[in-house]
């Protein structure tokens, strides 16, 4: 397996030269988080994570969590590296500063996330939920819940589960039939079973906190009806101590195609106390902030498996010899290296346009929830916030699918010693496989962009985006080194605010329509939403070659990159575009029992 | 109590691959990732043991380089010093100057102990400390992989060709650490946040009254010879043979 090595100078590329980091911190306040801070906090948690976490990959994936008498053991390595994590303070780098942590904004987990995700996606799982269901307590829970829930869960001391999925009730959460019962003492007792449940148990600590829905005896039915409870695996005692068990039980661990040091569990809750969170039937509604959280985390993991995969390829196709390049070789060696045959750098492009296009529109969203959260002009959260709703679908789906895409052609870069397990790449595939099923499917994900943001807020969250890559277009008009990037940028920019349009008079006459539009109108937005990061790289990266810069070679390759980004991928809009214009006939006409 | 100074030298990164300058003025800096020079890590870890045990009071790191290098001195004071010194300096740092700068320093500080890595991983010259010992006319006791305080003297287990020698030295000393001195702690994060707000004071070789010439001169950079490519021998004998053949044994 190839080491990893933190990709810090791309990282504080996106940060410094395209996010401008430093200004957005001071915008909300946090004049201390300047360059030279976020830099030291990337440098050690990039140590960290090469040095510690990514050394446990590999036996996380060959080994697997075990489960024997109803405990799970984690791979070995894990519960080291996590203890070693939660003790240098990098499990409490979000966390609310009353509650012991660090205080920095959500956006600090983008960078800093990315690296942890890459030296070891399973193993940061079972820290990343507990930031979800942080957050989510932290807005949602009674005073009292907090002060003896939150400390352990910042620290990492403890750590917290979703508890959605039941057999049953996957994507239709209306179908959920986990009961709670009122006891009479202000709490409730819930039973049930919930499957697929993240680091629903471990040996990692000494509690587990499960945030878990269900229905009250007289709710309402469907989403409606559904409340949520905190539900510990062992009740704390008087001092705040993990004491007697409380009902909650695994049943069984699933094996699964990747990702095989994360415990996904079956949890049986029997009689389990649990505290009610937020209102009575408003369960849904507290869940979403942590599932908004999350499907950022989870478009994270798919950027950071992407790397990996491109790490790889990238130092196989500089080492792997093999038939003459089409322009003549290297003299004096048998072959040539793979890097230099066109249809390889292709692949490579591929990857590097994909990757670091990713990264940018990730990160910004990150920032966006700093804004929303913090920024002292009102007027600017609303904003912040109505972008990171259409963009939360966006960066869940286009860059999973991405991530796929990048760690798949991983292996063909690798040719046959990419598809047996020894380099490793294969295990890139396999990991970042499910983040386009958690979190709400890739498919739900197109539908809530088109269906619930774009249409249901009457375009306005459309005209939004739309807006904020029309001025950037508007402000790069008329230069002539940009003239391959910016006139196309406007002229896919019309084309997507048009087809928008066509869907949105389609679907207000055919209730098929949106679904059958959702995920090419997604894709579509993906690549409008690369094309404005890859055009702002060119604009950065000519800007910088003028003054004349030791690292030429750098820019040099974002520009070279941005070119391959606009001319070999961003064809794709195209044929989505065409897609969208077929509408919902091609998809609905064949009969169902005539599909074969 | 005990004052400890720390020399820390701002060194391109192990992780990069070195390139030397087409015209051979010196090797690509620019854009490259740097880092603590790892010997000065060992240096500094050792030297925050020492407090951690009660044997020092306050950890004084000191680095020459360019502003550039406040960044190493953050990490170091995230690393745990108490504060820092950067002395300005732009260009290479020569053995002879950077144990100047230290003297001058020490002289002004008065440490019970001066601690830097045996070498530096990117001149390689193993100089600065014994350098300064002679320049402070103090003790020294090189490749440190043992330190030990016995009441006023230190007590130090160096790694020399023969084995370990056990060397005892009075104190103000000079010591340069050795691989295995210790393994440096990773870095905290709350760690970094208090290090944003410790000492950090910014001054030059005049201010110090550091004569920046040097009797060495660096005339040309020129990268290592390529590696030829090896070739797979079937046994001993053949090895043997070949060695014999090419005049190497």
């Amino acid at each position: 397996m190839y080491p990893y090595r933190a990709p810090l100078r791309e990282i504080r590329f996106t940060l410094h030269e395209i996010l401008h980091a430093a200004h957005h911190y001071a915008d909300i306040g946090r004049e201390d988080l300047n360059a030279e801070f976020i830099d030291s906090v990337l440098e050690e948690a990039a140590r960290f994570a090469e040095g510690v976490v990514a050394p446990t990959n590999e036996a996380g994936d060959r080994i697997g969590v075990r489960f024997e008498d109803g405990q799970v053991i984690t791979p070995p390595g894990f519960k080291d590296a996590y203890e070693r994590f939660v003790e240098a303070g990098w499990a409490a780098l979000c966390g609310p500063e009353e509650f012991g942590g660090q205080g920095l904004p959500e956006s600090f987990g983008g960078p800093v996330g990315e690296l942890f995700v890459s030296a070891n996606m399973s193993w940061k799982m079972y820290s990343g939920l507990t930031d979800s269901a942080v957050l989510c307590l932290e807005r949602h829970a009674p005073e009292h819940l907090k002060q003896l829930y939150l400390p352990k869960m910042v620290a990492g001391t403890w750590t917290g589960t979703m508890c959605l999925t039941e057999s049953q009730s996957g994507t239709d959460l209306g179908l959920l039939r986990t009961r709670a019962e009122p006891d009479g003492e202000g709490t409730y007792r819930i039973n049930g079973t919930k499957i697929f449940i993240t680091s629903g148990e471990h040996d990692l600590t000494g509690n587990i906190v499960h945030l878990v829905l269900a229905r009250l005896p007289d709710a309402p039915a469907g989403t409606r009806g559904i409340s949520l409870f905190l539900v510990p695996k062992y009740l704390p005692d008087a001092a705040g101590e993990p004491g007697e068990p409380n009902g909650v039980s695994c049943g069984r661990v699933e094996e699964k195609m990747g990702i095989h040091g994360s415990a996904t569990c079956v949890i049986n809750f029997q009689n389990a106390r649990g505290w009610l969170i937020g209102e009575e039937n408003a369960g849904l509604k507290c869940m979403f902030v942590m599932m908004n959280h999350a499907r950022l985390w989870v478009g994270l993991q798919g950027l950071a498996q992407a790397e990996r995969s491109l790490q790889a390829s990238l130092a196989y196709a500089r080492e792997r010899r093999q038939g003459r390049a089409a322009r003549g070789g290297e003299a004096g060696t048998p072959a040539d290296l793979i890097i230099l045959h066109s249809d390889v750098r292709r692949m490579l492009l591929t990857q590097k346009a994909l990757v670091e296009g990713s990264r940018i529109l990730t990160y910004f969203a990150g920032l966006q929830m700093d804004k929303a959260a913090y920024h002292p002009d009102p007027e600017e959260r609303r904003k912040a916030g109505d972008l990171l709703a259409i963009l939360t679908p966006i960066v869940k789906s286009f860059v999973t699918d991405a991530g796929v895409e990048v760690t798949s052609t991983g292996i063909q870069v690798h040719g046959g010693h990419g598809y047996i397990r020894e380099t490793g790449v294969e295990q890139f595939l396999r990991d970042t496989r499910i983040a386009c099923i958690y979190e709400g499917t890739n498919g739900v994900q197109a539908l809530d962009l088109l269906g619930r943001k774009v249409l249901g807020s009457g375009g306005q969250l459309a005209r939004l985006l739309g807006g904020l890559i029309g001025a950037f277009c508007q402000n790069h008009a008329g230069y002539e080194e940009l003239s391959d990037y910016v006139p196309r940028l406007a002229g896919l920019l019309k084309a997507w605010s048009e087809v928008t349009e066509r869907v949105a008079q389609r679907a207000a006459r055919d209730p098929e329509e949106v679904g059958a539009a959702a995920v090419d109108y997604l894709q579509l937005t993906g690549y409008l939403c690369l094309a404005w990061c890859w055009a702002k790289v060119a604009a950065v990266s000519i800007a910088a070659l003028k003054r004349e810069p030791a690292d030429r070679g750098f820019y040099e390759a974002k520009l070279a990159t941005a070119r391959f980004y606009f001319t070999r991928l961003l064809p794709r809009a195209d044929a989505h575009l065409d897609a969208l214009d077929a509408g919902a006939e091609p998809v609905m006409a064949l009969a169902a029992e005539h599909f074969g | 109590m005990r004052k400890i100074l720390v020399g820390v030298k701002r060194v391109i990164d192990y992780n990069v691959r070195i390139r030397v300058k087409p015209d051979g003025t010196g090797v690509v800096t620019d854009g490259v990732k740097m880092s603590i020079n790892p010997f000065d890590e060992i240096a500094l870890e050792e030297a925050l043991r020492m407090r951690e045990r009660g044997e020092a009071a306050e950890i004084i790191a000191v680095c020459i380089g360019p502003d550039d290098a406040q960044q190493q001195l953050r990490t170091a004071l995230a690393m745990g010093a108490d504060r820092a010194i950067l002395v300005k300096h732009d260009g290479p740092v020569d053995p002879l100057v950077a144990a100047r700068t230290l003297h001058a320093i020490a002289q002004k500080e008065s440490p019970a102990l001066v601690i830097v890595g045996k070498q530096a991983i990117d001149d390689d010259a193993a100089q600065t400390g014994p350098m300064l010992a002679a320049l402070w006319d103090r003790p020294q006791a090189t490749f440190a992989s043992k330190v030990e305080f016995k009441g006023e003297t230190l007590v130090v287990t160096r790694e020399v060709d023969a084995g370990l020698e056990t060397d005892e030295v009075d104190l103000p000393a000079v010591i340069t650490a050795d691989l295995r001195l210790n393994e440096p702690r990773y870095v905290k994060l709350p760690d970094i946040m208090k290090a944003k707000k410790k000492p950090l004071d910014v001054t030059d070789l005049a201010s110090l009254g550091v004569d920046a010439g040097s009797p060495a001169q660096v005339v040309r950079w020129e990268p290592p010879a390529q590696r030829q490519k090896g070739v797979m021998v079937k046994d001993a004998a053949e090895l043997v043979d070949m060695l014999k053949k090419k005049g190497l044994i």
